[in-house]
C-alpha cells in the first residue's frame, strides 16, 4: 500500500508531533508513504481572497501525485478538504479543468482526472479496517476516556466525500478509538467547529468558540481530546493556556492527535509518538499508562 | 443594527450568483433559520447570522454584504450548508462573497497578509536550515525552504 503522504504548510512547521506519530503508525500497518518535496501549499488559505489561486495551487499538487500514479493520503482535514473538493469540480466542469490546464501547463504540469485524495483516517478505516487496528493493540490504555472532535473538513462539505461517514452523526473517529480500548465520551456541541477560520479576522470570537467545546469536554469527563487536523490543535492545544486565563477557567486537557493515541496502544513511546511536543503537558497521562 | 435602504438592490448582483452552475442557486431560501440556528459562529457573536446573508443576497445589497465585515466572520465549518432543508450551498456562497469583497479591496488584513505569505513563498511558513536540522533530529525527510514553482503559478495567474 503506496501512498504520497501530503503534509501541507502547518504540519512540517508547527505539528511534527502529528507528522512523526502518522508515520510511526502508518509504518507499523505497513502502509509506504513517498514524500513529494515538490508539494506546495493545498491551495485552501486562498479559497477565501483568491478563489482561482488556491484551485491552481491544488490542482497542482493533485498534478504531481498523479504524475507517480499514487493516491495522496493527507493529514490536514483542510488540505484534504480543498485537494478533493477542487479534483471534485475539475471533473465535472470543463471549462474550469480547461482554464487551469492552460496555466498549468506553463510550469509543465497537467492535471488529467485520476487521482483520489483521502485523509489519512479514512485510509485507516478503508484500507486497513477496524480488525487489523484491533489486533495492532499492545498497551492496555486503562479506560483512557476522549472526547473526539471531528472539525469541519474531515467530512465536510459532504458532497466532495463520496457518502464516507455522516456529518450528521460521525462515527469514524471513535470507531477506531473503540477498537483500540478507549472510552468514547460524549459531549454537547461536539460537532462544532473549532474557531479556527475566524482568526484571521476576528480572534475574540475564533477563540470564544474553541472555549465553549473545551468547557463541554471538561464538563464531561475526557481524559484527553482527539483530533485529526492541525488547525483544530492551534485552537484546542496550543491555544489551550490563553483560553484558561481568558475566562479565567481550568482546563488542562491533554489535546492528542488520533495516531498518538493509536501509537500508544500499539506500544510506541513518548518521543516516537512526538509526545513531548504537545502544548499541554502530557507527562502526567503517559505516566498513568506507563509509557 | 443600522438601516439599509432598499433603493441600493443591485439586480446584476443577484443574477450573477443565481445563475453560477458551481452555486446552484438561493432563491429557494425558507428563511427558517435552520442556518442560523446551527451555526457556531452566531452563538460566539449574534452579529453574524448566515441567514441574513442569504437574505441580502436575495435582495441584491451588494453593497451592504461586500462591503460589511460579516461574511468574513464565517468560519467555513458548512453546517449551515450541510442542515440547510433547501440544498442551498451557503457556505460555498459567503466563500464566493468573499472573493466579491476582496475584488473590491475589502479584505481582513489577516487574510491578505497570508494571500501575500503564500504568493512569495508558495507556502505559508518557510522551512529553514533551523526546521530542516529539527527535523533531521527527529528522522524526518527535509523540505525545500519556499516552493518557486507553486509561486510562479500564481503570479502568472
Amino acid at each position: 500500500m503506496k501512498y504520497s503522504l501530503f503534509l501541507g504548510c502547518t504540519i512540517p512547521a508547527r505539528s511534527r508531533n502529528y507528522e512523526l506519530s502518522a508515520r510511526a503508525v502508518a509504518s507499523q500497518f505497513g502502509m509506504e508513504f513517498i514524500d513529494i518535496e515538490e508539494f506546495s501549499c493545498c491551495g485552501f488559505p486562498l479559497e477565501a481572497s483568491d478563489e482561482m489561486g488556491g484551485i491552481l495551487l491544488a490542482a497542482r499538487n493533485l498534478a504531481l501525485a498523479e504524475e507517480r500514479g499514487l493516491e495522496i493520503c493527507s493529514l490536514c482535514s483542510a488540505c484534504t478538504s480543498m485537494l478533493t473538493k477542487t479534483a471534485y469540480r475539475l471533473n465535472r466542469e470543463k471549462e474550469l479543468k480547461d482554464k487551469v490546464n492552460v496555466e498549468l501547463a506553463k510550469v509543465g504540469r497537467e492535471y488529467k482526472g485520476t487521482v483520489r485524495v483521502r485523509h489519512f483516517a479514512r485510509i485507516l478505516i478503508e484500507d486497513i479496517g477496524l480488525e487489523r487496528i484491533r489486533k495492532s493493540v499492545k498497551r492496555d490504555l486503562k479506560g483512557l476516556k476522549a472526547a473526539t472532535h471531528y472539525g469541519c473538513h474531515y467530512l465536510k462539505p459532504s458532497y466532495i466525500y463520496e457518502g464516507f461517514d455522516d456529518p450528521q452523526d460521525p462515527k469514524t473517529l471513535e470507531q477506531i478509538l473503540e477498537a483500540v480500548g478507549v472510552i468514547n465520551v460524549q459531549y454537547k456541541r461536539k460537532k462544532d467547529c473549532c474557531g479556527g477560520p475566524v482568526l484571521l479576522s476576528d480572534e475574540a470570537v475564533a477563540l470564544n468558540v474553541a472555549g465553549e467545546k473545551l468547557k463541554y469536554v471538561k464538563e464531561a469527563g475526557a481524559d484527553i481530546m482527539n483530533l485529526v487536523c492541525p488547525f483544530c490543535d492551534l485552537m484546542f492545544d496550543s491555544n489551550q493556556k490563553g483560553i484558561e486565563a481568558e475566562y479565567g477557567i481550568e482546563l488542562n486537557i491533554p489535546v492528542l492527535y488520533l495516531p498518538q493515541i493509536l501509537g500508544l496502544a500499539m506500544g510506541l513511546g513518548r518521543k516516537e509518538l512526538g509526545l513531548n511536543l504537545n502544548s499541554v503537558n502530557t507527562k502526567d497521562l503517559t505516566a498513568r499508562l506507563e509509557v | 443594527m443600522k438601516k439599509i435602504s432598499s433603493q441600493s438592490s443591485d439586480l446584476d448582483f443577484i443574477k450573477e450568483l443565481d445563475s453560477s452552475e458551481f452555486i446552484g442557486g438561493f432563491k429557494g431560501c425558507l428563511a427558517c433559520r435552520t442556518c442560523t440556528s446551527g451555526c457556531p459562529v452566531h452563538r460566539a457573536d449574534n452579529e453574524y447570522d448566515p441567514l441574513r446573508i442569504i437574505r441580502m443576497l436575495t435582495l441584491g445589497l451588494k453593497n451592504e454584504l461586500l462591503g460589511g465585515n460579516m461574511i468574513w466572520l464565517c468560519s467555513d465549518c458548512y453546517t449551515c450548508q450541510e442542515n440547510c432543508p433547501m440544498g442551498i450551498k451557503v457556505t460555498d456562497i459567503i466563500n464566493h462573497l468573499k472573493n466579491m469583497a476582496t475584488s473590491e479591496k475589502n479584505t481582513p488584513i489577516g487574510v491578505s497578509t497570508q494571500e501575500k505569505l503564500l504568493k512569495d513563498q508558495g507556502k505559508i511558513y518557510i522551512i529553514d536550515n533551523f526546521d530542516n536540522k529539527k527535523r533531521a533530529k527527529a528522522g524526518l525527510p527535509s523540505l525545500p525552504e519556499i516552493n518557486e514553482e507553486a509561486k510562479k503559478l500564481l503570479e502568472k495567474e
